[in-house]
């Protein structure tokens, strides 16, 4: 989709270029983030594909096409732009700010309110509410969310993205972050995206493009970097705690065990009683019909208890997801002090499990290439 | 509610100063002979007011007209380096009492109302320029940046950025310029161009302090409408966006 060859920037008075010879494929539909510490050439870089800054030599190709043949006007309106200040107009409303680009095209009225609505709603704004809102009225949060939509108005295939999400806080941070994905989940643009932020671009990227003094330094998806960084450089880049960014990575689905051993909630108690005994288990989880998890009981409970293990089964307080990141599922682990956690879907069907170990070791992947093994939770599911 | 009323009580006690100023002022004036000489010749006074309407109204069009283009095109990147020297010399002309401007003017335009609306657009053009610059050149320069990276022309990103977003400032030396002009405008006189100031010299000429003030009155009238009323201008060209102290 954008194709850059070679691509050089100097800047004027300079002899020391911005960005030196790069070259880098994004193929559509795909967020091809590009990071380093300032001044490493990434803006510029950006900032070329819309010809905000000449090119001074090498080539940016979009579907094939030369930038530098076409308008540059007209480029520049099939381009998304959003910028970390955002850059709304003062004094434009919301919705003349979102329809800045629609209206340059020619968009006629219905189009553009039916555009502004929609928009609006992607970004759970209240059309009604926030219309007419001027900038200064909103929010940080409120005021980049405006800002990407602005972005997309015209629906471009393209959009280039220089922090988008770099003036608020964190945690409007994250929440902006899962909701602009969840939307580039449906309309799959392609996207290049700046940031100086590691965890962000692991998040966010399908690719990652590591820049240090205008040079390319690696080209990879997130999980390549962080599992194999290139050179000392990269490591650095990424930081001595890259293992734990890879949580931010995985899904529990990724390290979880599947087909726990477990009994239904029909079996008898003395029985399961007796193979616990026998297996050497504490506990054990409890299923109804359908795999559903019912919760767990363990041998105490069941010690001379006539009947079926269903009466019994005390339910599970804390679940996960399989596509929850396995940050979080840590994160739940250490604070209700727990060391295995069941994983469920939405409907409640047991998928897996999940405990310390297990997590330990599939980090542990990022620091010795020849991985580790999975501990020691007992699968092979039922028990009787 | 309670606001309100506290507001209104405020607003009457400067509607009760306002009266006894007035009256005041009007006792006063029937003893310098303003009123007499008011009512003895109210055609000509009229003449001359609209004569000095014109005069304002004629040289302000044209300093803007002039001013605002020049605040655009210094703004322009081509001209960023001479804009400082440009603004300087500028400013030393209006150091240039508005006297000597109408007298500069005199010497090479005679007289006439030309020569006046010449030297009332030079005196008035500084202000007006001055704070186009300002304006234009205050704008946060992201919001140039996106525009042009949404594909706005350059002309597109002067009229729907650029002048909107620097609008109040530029009103506000239209405002300056045209309160100024006012009262220069009265010096027209003295080029044979008219206007109010014939009452005000002419006045001051025979120690008439009735003729004088049949002059002054009126102009200082313009001065404050004006002011307010491009005060008000401000309110309604502005957009609610830009919220300066309105």
């Amino acid at each position: 989709m954008i194709r850059l060859e070679r691509l050089t920037k100097i800047y004027p008075g300079s002899t020391i270029p911005a960005v030196d010879n790069v070259s880098l494929h994004i193929p559509e539909g795909e967020i091809c983030i590009l990071i380093g510490s300032s001044g490493c050439g990434k803006t510029t870089l950006m900032r070329m594909i819309n010809r905000l800054e000449p090119i001074t030599s090498g080539t940016i190709k979009i579907d094939g096409k030369d930038v530098t043949h076409m308008d540059v006007i007209a480029l520049r309106r099939s381009i998304g732009y959003a910028i970390q200040q955002i850059g709304l107009f003062p004094h434009m409303t919301v919705f003349e700010n979102i329809t800045v680009v629609p209206k340059l095209l020619g968009w006629n009225k219905k189009q553009m309110n039916e555009r502004v609505d929609e928009l609006l709603s992607l970004v759970n704004l209240d059309p009604a509410i926030y219309r007419d809102r001027y900038p200064r009225e909103l929010s940080g949060g409120q005021a980049q969310r405006i800002g990407v939509t602005r972005a997309m108005a015209a629906n471009p295939p393209v959009m280039l993205m220089d922090e988008p999400f770099g003036a608020i806080d964190p945690i409007n941070r994250e929440v902006l972050q899962d909701e602009f994905l969840k939307i580039q989940e449906k309309l799959k643009k392609t996207i290049v995206f700046v940031t100086h932020d590691i965890h962000e671009a692991v998040k966010m990227g399908d690719r990652i493009a590591l820049l240090d003094a205008g040079n390319l330094i690696q080209y990879a998806t997130p999980e390549e970097l962080l599992t194999r960084p290139k050179n000392q450089f990269v490591k650095d880049f990424v930081g001595a705690d890259r293992a734990l960014k890879r949580l931010d990575l995985l899904k529990v689905a990724d390290a979880m065990l599947k087909n726990p051993v477990r009994c239904s909630t029909e079996d008898a108690s003395e029985k399961i009683l007796e193979r616990m005994v026998e297996k050497n288990l504490n506990y054990l989880l409890v299923t109804a019909p359908g795999n559903h998890l019912v919760g767990y009981v363990n041998i105490d409970m069941l010690r001379g208890h006539k009947g079926v293990v269903g009466d019994l089964a005390r339910p599970m307080s804390i679940t996960v997801r399989p596509d929850q990141n396995l940050k979080d599922a840590l994160s739940k682990m250490l604070t209700y002090d727990i060391g295995i956690v069941v994983a469920v879907d939405d409907q409640g069907v047991l998928q897996g499990i999940l405990n310390s170990k297990t997590l330990v070791s599939v980090v542990g992947e990022t620091y010795d290439e020849h991985g580790g093994h999975w501990g020691n939770i007992t699968t092979g599911g039922r028990i009787l | 509610m309670r606001k309100q009323k506290k507001s209104g009580s405020v607003g009457r006690f400067w509607m009760m100063t306002a009266f006894a100023l007035t009256f005041i002022s009007g006792i006063y004036a029937e003893r310098l002979g303003f009123l007499q000489f008011t009512m003895d010749n109210p055609e000509e006074i009229w003449m001359l007011f609209v004569e000095h309407i014109q005069l304002v109204l004629i040289s302000s069009a044209i300093s803007i007209g002039i001013g605002v283009p020049t605040g655009i095109l210094l703004t322009r990147g081509f001209m960023r380096s001479y804009r400082d020297w440009i603004l300087n010399i500028l400013g030393i002309c209006q150091t240039v009492p508005s006297l000597a401007v109408i007298a500069i003017a005199m010497t090479y335009l005679g007289i006439g109302k030309k020569t006046a609306i010449f030297a009332l657009v030079i005196y008035g053009l500084l202000p007006i320029i001055r704070n186009s610059v300002a304006g234009l050149a205050g704008i946060n320069p992201v919001i140039l940046d996106a525009g042009k990276g949404m594909g706005m022309t350059p002309a597109q990103l002067l009229f729907k950025v650029e002048l909107p977003n620097a609008m109040y400032i530029i009103l506000t030396g239209i405002r300056t310029s045209t309160v100024i002009n006012v009262g220069t405008a009265a010096m027209s006189f003295l080029v044979g161009g008219g206007g109010l100031g014939d009452l005000i010299f002419s006045g001051i000429a025979m120690v008439d302090a009735g003729y004088m003030l049949a002059g002054a009155v009126p102009t200082a009238a313009l001065a404050i409408f004006m002011n307010w009323f491009i005060g008000k201008m401000e309110g309604w060209i502005v957009s609610d966006g830009l919220v300066y102290e309105k």
